[in-house]
């Protein structure tokens, strides 16, 4: 996972609450089995629209969406979070996310940042008077600020922040506490199940 | 002081603890379905890892597969190679899989269950949000992403901070013709599809305490619609009954032992929870969606809301993108908007009990003229059942297609799709726009009054007909 210190671009206001990840990524699109090509299915049926804020040629290029609360909830597709990053987004900004959302975009390097809803209402304000202006998210600070002495603080957990920060493979970091798991499973409750090998199995 | 449910379960997990970090959680069982799983499995390739436990997996294909010429090869190119992919996977891995065709393929959901591989006070993971039906049997049970399908695969292990814990108490009993669907709907109306963001719930109360095992799924199931990382019931004797005899029930003195375990799982009398919520279950009665998110729900006696009834500008908002999308106009009957889809299926409502509900209702009648009802058994097991108890019979006799098992039109990944315009009463889980075919508006109901509805032509229930 690349790492990821501060970024800097431009935003895209997106006004809608609880938007779920069947709109980032209808079905139809996760048929694929790589993990990158999925721009084209963003807001696949949105972008149909004309009007739709990410067709808008001031926002062309934007990496930092900025979006109502409740974002990503529904469906696990990791594929919403493939899609961003694919479509250039580096950064997410809502009052709430889903929660699987919020995981899957730790894991892949796109930063999900928390912030107070009066926060969206101005960064919105502020990126319609000016689509331009550059805003940078430091996830050092914790921090997201434009022009105008425009700043907010966000939120992320301890642990996403410093994976983000370092770039780490968490399955590598679980693996070197190798001795923890097998020292668990060495006493695991013995009527557990299993599913291998099984009569109906191992009758094919 | 004592401990809920959800804190016993997962602190019986813990792998490793420590201070600044997620808390290390052991993975009992991992489900598997070919959408969610291909660039995982890509992922150990690449570092050269394997499944460090095969014994704990299982695969079932599912989002992806046709409902129709099972036998033959898929027929779109692009769903064949991502089922064939995880055949391979599987082939590599080591991995059971249950593959179209096999009497045990079906939505992993109801598959886990049916075989007994799902018991109280066990973690069940599974790329896929719904895998909160899990948590009927008491186990901590969650939806998970690729990246952490690659984890759980490579590790058996997850990285998981502990959510708060809340109790939805449901006092009383429901009324004829309420069904968990639509106790689960009605609860989802009152506390916003946010509204159990950072909880391990846990459904409890005399309601749901009289519900079956299926029924409690269907509850469990819906547990994701309200933003929970997880919906618990703590395991009883109906979990037991529905448990014993199973293919991966334990048995003999491990039964025994299991069970008495298992009775140690539920909460605490002096425990206490972070919320709770109190539902009157005679309050509930048949209830309907009629916007673009699970908690846009009024009952089916109502009408369709005026945006400005909403408090917030959000919500009212939402209202009327959701009107517009469903080409509805506020103040209308419920019972007044026409369908031309039925589905019966899901996760959710693809249950046995679930089709017996549905077949009850329409044996004997007809589906009405410009309406279609697509029955989709939620697995090959639950196909034969019925086939077995002669309840296609009762369908196809009344007009309705008889389908093969897996999501099917619950997400339209397969060619059961609405087309655009289209208006379905769905017995699913999802009415995002879009999420049965582009352009298709949906409206979640139970098993019984999606079967009504088909007979109606129009929204409506069991007793409209004379039956229920």
């Amino acid at each position: 996972m690349e790492r990821f210190t501060v970024h800097r671009g431009t935003a895209v206001p997106l006004r809608h609450s609880s938007v779920d990840t069947d709109q980032i990524i209808p079905a139809v699109y996760l048929k694929r089995i790589s993990r990158t090509g999925f721009a084209d299915g963003l807001f696949a049926e949105w972008r149909r629209d004309p009007g739709f804020v990410l067709n808008r040629d001031e926002h062309e290029g934007a990496s930092i969406l900025v979006t109502g609360p409740d974002f990503g909830i529904g469906s696990s597709r990791e594929h919403a979070v493939w899609a961003l990053l694919d479509a250039g987004f580096r950064v997410v900004v809502s009052p709430r996310f889903g929660d699987i959302f919020r995981t899957n975009a730790g894991k892949s390097g796109l930063l999900a940042a928390q912030v107070d809803a009066s926060d969206v209402e101005a960064l919105w304000a502020a990126v319609d008077a000016d689509a331009s202006m550059q805003v940078t998210v430091d996830l050092r600070e914790r921090t997201i600020s434009g022009s105008d002495g425009l700043s907010a603080p966000f939120v992320i957990d301890d642990y996403t922040q410093w994976r983000l920060l370092k770039g780490l493979d968490d399955v590598a970091v679980t693996l070197s506490h190798d001795d923890e798991i097998a020292a668990y499973e060495a006493n695991r409750l013995p009527h557990r199940p299993v599913t291998l090998p099984s009569a109906t199995f191992e009758s094919r | 002081m004592g401990s809920t449910l959800a804190e016993k379960v997962w602190d019986e997990h813990v792998v490793r603890r420590a201070d600044g970090e997620p808390d290390l959680l052991y993975v009992d069982l991992h489900l598997v379905h070919e959408v969610t799983s291909p660039q995982a499995f890509e992922g150990l390739r690449l570092a050269g890892r394997q499944v460090r436990r095969p014994d704990l997996t299982i695969a079932t294909e599912d989002h992806n597969v046709p409902t129709v010429d099972v036998d033959q090869p898929i027929a779109d190119p692009v769903s064949r190679t991502q089922v064939e992919t995880l055949r391979r996977n599987c082939q590599e891995f080591g991995i059971r899989l249950h593959p179209l065709g096999d009497p045990e393929q079906g939505i992993v959901h109801v598959v886990g269950p049916q075989l007994g591989l799902t018991q109280p006070g066990t973690t069940v993971v599974c790329g896929d949000s719904h895998t909160s039906t899990h948590g009927a049997f008491g186990a901590l049970a969650f939806g998970i992403g690729t990246s952490e399908v690659e984890h759980v695969l490579a590790t058996q292990t997850l990285l998981q901070t502990r959510p708060e814990t809340m109790a939805v108490t449901i006092t009383g009993r429901l009324g004829d013709g309420a069904t968990a669907k639509d106790l689960v709907l009605a609860l989802i109306a009152q506390v916003g599809t946010g509204g159990g963001q950072g909880y391990m719930v846990e459904y409890r109360g005399e309601a749901i305490r009289a519900l079956s095992m299926e029924a409690r799924m269907t509850v469990c199931n819906m547990s994701i619609e309200w933003g929970a990382k997880a919906g618990m019931i703590a395991p009883d004797e109906t979990t037991f009954d529905y448990l014993q005899g199973r293919p991966h029930a334990p048995t003999g003195a491990d039964w025994d032992a299991a069970v008495s375990y298992w009775r140690l799982l539920a909460t605490d009398d002096d425990a206490t929870y972070d919320r709770e919520v109190h539902i009157d279950a005679a309050t509930v009665t048949p209830f309907v969606t009629w916007g673009t998110n699970p908690g846009q729900g009024v009952p089916l006696d109502g009408v369709v809301p005026d945006p400005q009834w909403f408090p917030s500008e959000d919500e009212q908002a939402a209202a009327r993108r959701a009107l517009a999308y469903m080409a509805l106009t506020p103040g209308t009957a419920m019972r007044d908007i026409a369908i031309d889809t039925v589905f019966v299926g899901s996760c959710t409502n693809g249950r046995i009990e679930d089709l017996r509900a549905a077949a009850d209702v329409v044996r004997d009648r007809q589906v009405a003229a410009g309406t279609r009802m697509l029955v989709v058994p939620g697995s090959a097991g639950v196909r034969l059942q019925a086939e077995a108890e002669g309840i296609d019979g009762a369908f196809t006799q009344a007009g309705a297609e008889w389908r093969g098992a897996g999501c099917s039109m619950c997400l339209g990944m397969n060619p059961d799709q609405l087309g655009p315009g289209e208006r379905c009463a769905s017995t699913s889980n999802r009415n995002f726009e879009g999420r049965q075919g582009k352009g298709g508006r949906t409206h979640l109901v139970s098993p019984q009054v999606a079967a009504a509805t088909a007979v109606l032509g129009r929204l409506g229930s069991p007793t409209e007909l004379g039956a229920g």
